[in-house]
């Protein structure tokens, strides 16, 4: 691996202590400035929310979803921290890729399986995703790793349910990784 | 002093901003952590690429270790952060759902943005994914309403849980992250896999 990475040029990766750390300190200022961790999920549910009421005014009253988020996120569902927060995420990805030299558009996948069968997955991946986060109240980022960062017990038991269920359905899906 | 926004510090547009910049280097470091490569993510689950459990624990522990010198001299009122509230039932089942989800789409929300904007198709149509499973989880919501609510136990720390000081906990945390680093090295070692 370590070879691997030195050999690549323009491929070449943060050390992941120090990409944590500076992980860390990001979280850090998020709590510093706003009172609260990252997040991700949050921001599509904002996403979500917003198109529901455009098309059904009413959904407040006749949708408990939308009336439960109404209540803990009054006003414009898209003037929202996350949103913000996930704008510029999108922001410094691209940047930090232009920088490195990984700009492309391609389908990643193991040389083992095809392009259709890898969107395939990452679409029920996805979809699992979305639907797993809204139950557990949050994702990786804003239920485990910001949860986990303020010692919520909750964080911790939604990470080990993330990273148990992975590990222990990974024999399951190795084709499509090894 | 701190947190800004809840001291009112600072007006709710001024934290709008600071959400975008606080957004740019979150998704900086994601990228250039390798985390908008799902093959890269997905490492963690054969052992050929612990880059996922090494930047996550070490950011979680460079956070809550932070938060607490933070609140120790006075710089953060950790009585006005956030603490995510804990529903066991739906925390586990919730998390279960999003680790079949992160094995089968190798991807999570947060790295799949990061994989969008760097042009992975794979991230795209993740993200389409994800708009679907908050879709479905809103149009059905009634379904799984008394499983979203069950077992609330209100906004317990793990340490107190546990019986033992914050910076206890912190340091086994600590101890424990060492550990699983050490079993990461090695794994790598044992299982490579040919970068591409």
């Amino acid at each position: 691996m370590s070879n691997n990475t030195k050999t690549s040029k323009s491929r070449k990766y943060l050390n992941p202590y120090l990409g944590g750390v500076l992980l860390g300190l990001v979280l850090l200022a998020a709590n510093f400035v706003a009172g609260r961790g990252l997040g991700a999920s949050g921001a599509v549910k904002s996403v979500v929310a917003t198109t529901i009421r455009a098309v059904d005014k009413d959904a407040v009253n006749t949708n408990p979803f939308m009336a439960e988020y109404a209540e803990s996120h009054g006003g414009n569902p898209m003037k929202s921290w996350l949103v913000f927060e996930m704008l510029g995420v999108l922001v410094g990805g691209f940047l930090s890729g232009a920088v490195a030299g990984r700009l492309k558009l391609k389908v990643e996948h193991s040389p083992k399986i095809t392009s259709r069968r890898r969107l395939v997955f990452a679409l029920a991946g996805g979809v699992l995703f979305g639907f797993g986060s809204q139950l557990g109240r949050g994702c990786t980022s804003g239920s485990a790793l910001s949860g986990m960062a303020v010692l919520s017990m909750g964080g911790f038991i939604t990470m080990m349910a993330i990273f148990g269920t992975a590990f222990a359905l990974a024999y399951f899906f190795r084709r499509n990784w090894i | 002093m701190g947190p800004l926004a809840p001291n009112e510090l600072i007006s709710e547009n001024t934290n709008f901003l600071l959400a975008f910049f606080i957004g740019i280097a979150f998704g900086w470091v994601l990228e250039s952590s390798g985390f908008s490569s799902s093959r890269k993510l997905a490492g963690i689950f054969y052992g050929y690429d612990a880059v996922v459990l090494k930047v996550f624990f070490t950011a979680a522990i460079t956070a809550m270790l932070g938060l607490l010198f933070m609140s120790l001299f006075g710089w953060v009122d950790l009585s006005l952060i956030y603490v995510n509230p804990t529903y066991l039932t739906s925390a586990i089942i919730g998390g279960v759902v999003m680790g079949a989800g992160f094995i089968m789409g190798g991807f999570c929300p947060g790295t799949s943005f990061c994989g969008a904007a760097i042009g992975k198709i794979d991230a795209m149509v993740f993200i389409a994914g994800l708009f679907i499973g908050v879709y479905g989880f809103a149009f059905t919501y009634g379904w799984w309403e008394k499983l979203y609510l069950a077992n609330y136990l209100g906004e317990p720390k793990v340490s107190e849980k546990l019986g033992m000081s914050d910076g206890l906990f912190g340091l086994f945390m600590i101890l424990a992250a060492i550990g699983m680093f050490l079993v990461a090295e090695w794994a790598e070692k044992k299982f490579p896999r040919e970068e591409y």
